[in-house]
This record gives structure tokens, C-alpha cells and sequence, in this order.
């Protein structure tokens, strides 16, 4: 092929790329590509509605994490309508990236931005600094800014109802727990879960395994499959696909949906899902923007707001454990129950909580063990 | 002793993507044709197999989708870069990611979606016998194809004409242009057909691993694959060895932490890749293996007529 007609190809092809790009318009900005920037609606007209956006670090298109939040955002939507409007980012790694894309939602106008994930923090606090106006809400972190505000929900909670359901279910007394990373939150989940287990079977013994991936289905599913050759016949993950879930039903044991509703994913072996909702905060969030009387302070809701649930609780699961549960709900709403209410022993034999006392947030904060019937060593190290 | 039989059967599982990929990729090595972009072939391909095991039901129809999606890209790559030049390892890398992006696109309407219930499959007496009936007869049929198609390849690459021609295409493509052969039309075949075996692999994830869809389900297997192909020194049988390595330090890792013992994970993550690069160093260190082992026309491009 001489050089002239394979230059004047390439250019043609380069061209036709470029138009069939510009024509495909842009919808609500998903990449996270150069091209959003130049292409946002950065000439927006005066103060109108208020512009929020949110940093996703997954595809929403996970039918978990990152979904739950979406859904979040759609409420404020579908509460504001035009009021408001909105904006997201997804998949965008916890590193130099993130601070690009934050920087380039608060220059485009955004006056709320939420950041999604724990590894978002230091890029957030390095842009709020920049930004005095824009108001930033991290979520599951711990570091404040005067604009900077944090927002968590206890997983913990749904973590014992289903530790719960799981003590009730098990017959080999031997649960699983897919992990993704050893910091405080899952480790606080991973003991909820023991600790709701022990409370109707105290035989039961968890083990772990750490995948170090917030995502990854085909190891989610190596990771199930080698808890259920060791046999652990419930199991429960803290990673955001239906996974775990999928290879329980195909091995014939059980376990739960994690962050989505995944009862339509595994008939037979779902026990209940652990669900999030984070529009109610995000739509407190958004109004005390527009009324001016935003603070920044860290806000954490479970039950109590509606911000956790467990539901579609199989019908598999016996009728006293349903009362059980339905009891433990109405504890978490008046707040006169806490799974981590002393004693809470750890798996050397070291007393971390003495009896009858409820652990304040700064106890629960610095969780870095297992409690006894957990096996295992936690991995050093994130 | 249960354990260690489930934890080879957990290995024949996992290695067998990356076995059929491998393999994939070692074909069009073997023709002089580096393929950066098996990641991307992996990932369209395990779409459009749950698509098509989500529409029809069938397995094996997922699995020729799969393929036919491989082979496509495949083709398209093999298009830009054998007859246009274009420096094959950017064009890979351009096709994974084109890949991954694709394929998130087309399967949006996919994700939360859920395949009708398989029989879990046995080999019908075999199967039966304890330890090794657990271990090595209780897989799905691609896994036992798999080992045939690297059997399959050892008599092809070694023991046809058909692939001796194809070796020395990779090795001297001007003798071979010299003796009449047609190079690039022979390098195009082996890239859709390494393309194809990709597609094979990544409808066996979405379809009989997973078996779900959802954005970069993938995850970087397809380099797993390219590390491979080069760890295996671009023999078949080291191919499919070398996939039950890959696959069999994961499962392990799960199983030693599942007992309790802590290996670091990130550690392990490592090791397929640390392994190629050593076995990289100790060939090179002298001529001859390299001259024995790697496709002397790997990744140059061929002018017919210079």
C-alpha cells in the first residue's frame, strides 16, 4: 500500500472519528476524559438552580455501591426537580485523578459536591481549600474542613441483622465473609455479623477472606467458592456485586445482597439484602444548601433515618428469628440497642468493651480486630 | 484431603480463561503478531456471550458469540496492523481500551441480570471416584475442551504443514514472502483465530465462572494472559501448566486465608508478573534461547516487496 493513499486512510478515519464523537453529544458528562471539561456547560445561566454533583468511584452500572448512590442522587431529582441540578462522574480512581475531577465540578458551577468513596478524602480536603464557597460532603470519611463535611451510614447495623438471620441458618455452624479491605468499616461489619450470629447460636465461627478489590466479580466468586470449601455454607461480603451471592446458589448454601436489592439474582440462596439509602441525607443535604444553613459536621444515620434496612427476608428463615429481627429494627429506631454493647472480648481473649456499656463513635471508630469466633489474623496493611 | 481436591478443582476452573486466552495469544505470536489488546477482546466477548446465553439460554451459543465477537475485533486489529503498519503494541493497547469501553456500553441494559440455572455438570462414572472424581471430573465441559484445544495446538504448531508454515511466518516473514507464501493473510488468520480463542475465554467468565455481567468483569486477566503466553516461553503445554500456576496461587491464597494463615495478598497479585519478567531476564541473557524461544518477527511489521 503506497504511503500517500495509507496517510489520506488514516486522515479520513480520524476525521469520520472525530465527527460521529462531536455528534454523539453528551448526556450527563459520564467519562471522566478530557472531553468533559471543554464540553460542560460551563456557561451556565445566573444562580438558578443549584448544582450538585457526585464523584462515583464505580460504574453505576455495579447494581451496588455506586448504584445506591445513584439512586440517592435521582431522589434529590426527583424531590427538586428544577430546582436542582445534577451532576455525577463515575469511575474515577481514588488518586491525582479524583483531585482533577473534584477541581473540575467545583469550577463548573457545582455548590455541593458529594465524593463517594473513603479513598476520596485527601483529594476533597485539597479542593475544598480552593474552593471557600463550594461546600464538599466525603462520604465514609473522617476528616473536616469549614466546608468540608463527612456523612456515613451504619452498615454495622444491617451487618448484625443478618449475622442474625445467618446464626439461625447455618448448619455447619461455619459462616463466611468475603472482606475487601481491613479498615475499621468492614472489620466493624465482619464482628456486627459474628456478634448478631453468637446471639442465636454461640457455636458459630466466622472466617474471612481478603480479596483487596472493592470489586472484582470473578474473585468475589474464587472468594466464595474457597469459603464454601471450607466449609462455610452462609456467607455475607462487603465487595459490590451480586458474586458471593451467585456462586452460593450454585453451590447450594446461602447468603445476602450487599449495598442493592439481589433477592431476583439467587432465588434459593438469598436470606435478605443489606441496603443503603442515602437520598434522605443527600436530600437533607441539598435543601440546607439552598437554605443557607449548611454546617459542616460528621453526620452518621442508620435505622433511625431510614439510611439502612434490611429487607426481602426469605421465607426459608423461621418466624422467631422474623420476630427477632423485627425487634432488633424497633431497638436501632428508639435507640436503646447497639450491637457492639459490652462485653466485647477480641479473638486473643483481650476485653475491648466491658459488660453493659455502649460504645461511643470514637470506640467504634478505631475498630481494628476481630471479636472471638472470628478466625484468623487481619492482613497488615490496607 | 476433601479440601485439597476441592482446591485442584477450584484450579482447573480458574486457569482454564486464561489457559484459552494463552493459547489465543500464543498463536498469534506465534505468527510475529503481538496482541495488546486481548484484554479488550476478553471483555466484548464475555457481553456478547451473556447476551446471547441470556437470549437463547444456550451455552454454546454464548460460547460462538463469544468467539464471533473475538475474532471481529480481532479482525479489525489484525486490519490496521498488518496491512496499515501501525506499531502494534499502541493499536493493542488502543484496542483494549476501545474494548472495555464497548463493551461497558452495550452491556448497561445486562447488568443485575441473571442466566437461567445449569445443571452442574459430571463425567458420569468417573466422576464418582473419591478425591479425584471431585478434583478433576466434576467441571463444566470447557474446561476438558480446553485441554483439548492445547492438545489440538501442539499437533497443529508441530506437527502440520499448515503450522509449520505459520511458524515460519513468525520467525522470517521474507523467506516466507520469498517462498510464495501470501504473510499477511496468513498473519490475519492466526489473529482471528487468536482473537476467537480470546473470545472463547471471556464468554467462559461471564457466563460459567461469574456468572454475571458487569463493567470490567474481566479485570485484567487478559494480561495475566499476555504475561503468560511469554512466561510459558510460547509453548502450548507450558501455556496450559502455567494458567493452572496463575489460577491455583489465587485459589490458594483464598484457601490458606480461609485456614487462617496470612500471605499478603498484594504479594501474590505480583507473582505472574514478577515470574514473566524473570523468565524474560534468564532467556535473554543468551542468544541462542532467545533465538529458540521467541518468534524472531514478534511485533515488527512486514512490507511485502522491501
Amino acid at each position: 500500500m503506497s504511503t500517500l493513499s495509507k496517510r489520506s486512510l488514516l486522515g479520513w478515519s480520524a476525521a469520520a472519528a472525530l465527527i460521529a464523537l462531536a455528534g454523539c453529544g453528551k448526556k450527563d458528562e459520564p467519562a471522566p476524559q478530557a472531553a468533559a471539561p471543554a464540553a460542560a456547560p460551563a456557561a451556565a445561566p445566573a444562580a438558578e438552580p443549584l448544582k450538585a454533583a457526585w464523584v462515583y468511584i464505580g460504574p453505576i452500572g455495579d447494581a451496588g455501591w455506586t448504584f445506591a448512590h445513584d439512586q440517592g442522587r435521582k431522589a434529590v431529582e426527583a424531590e427538586f426537580g428544577d430546582k436542582v441540578k445534577t451532576t455525577y462522574v463515575e469511575k474515577v480512581p481514588e488518586s491525582a485523578d479524583a483531585e482533577r475531577v473534584i477541581r473540575d465540578l467545583a469550577a463548573q458551577g457545582n455548590k455541593i459536591i458529594f465524593t463517594t468513596s473513603f479513598g476520596y478524602m485527601e483529594p476533597t480536603l485539597k479542593v475544598a481549600a480552593e474552593f471557600p464557597d463550594v461546600k464538599f460532603e466525603h462520604a465514609t470519611g473522617y476528616k473536616l474542613a469549614d466546608n468540608m463535611g463527612v456523612y456515613d451510614t451504619r452498615f454495622y447495623q444491617d451487618a448484625y441483622v443478618s449475622g442474625v438471620i445467618a446464626g439461625a441458618m447455618t448448619k455447619t455452624n461455619t459462616l463466611g465473609f468475603v472482606g475487601s479491605f481491613p479498615i475499621p468499616e468492614v472489620l466493624r461489619n465482619i464482628n456486627a455479623f459474628t456478634l448478631g450470629a453468637q446471639s442465636v447460636n454461640p457455636d458459630i465461627k466466622t472466617k474471612v477472606v481478603w480479596i483487596s478489590t472493592w470489586f472484582d466479580p470473578p474473585k468475589e466468586a474464587e472468594a466464595a467458592q474457597s469459603l464454601i470449601n471450607a466449609g462455610a455454607d452462609v456467607l455475607l461480603q462487603n465487595t459490590d456485586s451480586s458474586a458471593v451471592l451467585q456462586t452460593a446458589e450454585k453451590n447450594g448454601k446461602f447468603a445476602f445482597g450487599w449495598d442493592a436489592d439481589m433477592s431476583a439474582v439467587a432465588p434459593k440462596a438469598h436470606l435478605a439484602s443489606n441496603m443503603v439509602f442515602w437520598g434522605p441525607y443527600y436530600k437533607k443535604a441539598v435543601q440546607s444548601v439552598m437554605d443557607g444553613t449548611w454546617k459542616s459536621e460528621r453526620t452518621i444515620w442508620g435505622y433511625k433515618e431510614d439510611a439502612n434496612g434490611v429487607i426481602k427476608i426469605a421465607d426459608a428463615v423461621p418466624e422467631e428469628i422474623k420476630k427477632k429481627v423485627a425487634e432488633i429494627k424497633e431497638g436501632y429506631k428508639d435507640g436503646s440497642f447497639d450491637p457492639f454493647k459490652g462485653p466485647i472480648v477480641d479473638s486473643d481473649g483481650t476485653e475491648r468493651l466491658p459488660a453493659d456499656t455502649m460504645p461511643d463513635q470514637a470506640w467504634k471508630d478505631k475498630v481494628d480486630f476481630y471479636v472471638k469466633g472470628v478466625d484468623g489474623k487481619i492482613p497488615a496493611g490496607k | 484431603m476433601d479440601q485439597t481436591a476441592l482446591l485442584i478443582a477450584a484450579t482447573l476452573a480458574s486457569g482454564t480463561p486464561l489457559a484459552l486466552a494463552g493459547l489465543g495469544l500464543l498463536i498469534n505470536e506465534k505468527a510475529g503478531v503481538l496482541n495488546l489488546g486481548a484484554e479488550g477482546m476478553m471483555l466484548v466477548a464475555a457481553i456478547a456471550g451473556f447476551a446471547a446465553a441470556f437470549t437463547t439460554g444456550s451455552d454454546t451459543a454464548a460460547f460462538i458469540a463469544g468467539a464471533a465477537a473475538g475474532g471481529l475485533l480481532a479482525a479489525g486489529f489484525g486490519a490496521l496492523v498488518i496491512w496499515l503498519n501501525t506499531n502494534q503494541y499502541a493499536t493493542g493497547l488502543a484496542v483494549s481500551l476501545f474494548g472495555y469501553g464497548f463493551s461497558a456500553f452495550v452491556g448497561v441494559g445486562y447488568v443485575g441480570q441473571k442466566l437461567s440455572e445449569r445443571t452442574p455438570f459430571e463425567v458420569p462414572v468417573l466422576g464418582q471416584i473419591p478425591f479425584i472424581g471431585p478434583a478433576l471430573f466434576r467441571h463444566h465441559p470447557m474446561v476438558y475442551i480446553a485441554m483439548g484445544l492445547i492438545a489440538a495446538a501442539v499437533w497443529f504448531l508441530y506437527r502440520s504443514r499448515a503450522g509449520l508454515v505459520l511458524r515460519a511466518v513468525g520467525e522470517s516473514p521474507e523467506s516466507a514472502h520469498a517462498l510464495g507464501y501470501k504473510v499477511r493473510w496468513i498473519r490475519l488468520m492466526a489473529v482471528v483465530a487468536g482473537g476467537a480463542l480470546c473470545g472463547v475465554a471471556g464468554a467462559f467468565l461471564s457466563v460459567v465462572y461469574a456468572p454475571l455481567w458487569v463493567e470490567g468483569l474481566v479485570a485484567g486477566r487478559g494480561w495475566i494472559a499476555l504475561a503468560l503466553t511469554t512466561f510459558a516461553t510460547w509453548r502450548p503445554v507450558r501455556v496450559l501448566l502455567g494458567a493452572y500456576l496463575f489460577g491455583g496461587v489465587t485459589m490458594a491464597q483464598f484457601a490458606l486465608q480461609g485456614a487462617g494463615v496470612n500471605f499478603s495478598s498484594q504479594l501474590l497479585a505480583m507473582l505472574p508478573y514478577i515470574a514473566t519478567i524473570v523468565v524474560l531476564a534468564i532467556i535473554s541473557r543468551n542468544p541462542t534461547w532467545i533465538r529458540i524461544n521467541m518468534p524472531a518477527s514478534l511485533g515488527k511489521p512486514f512490507h511485502p516487496g522491501t
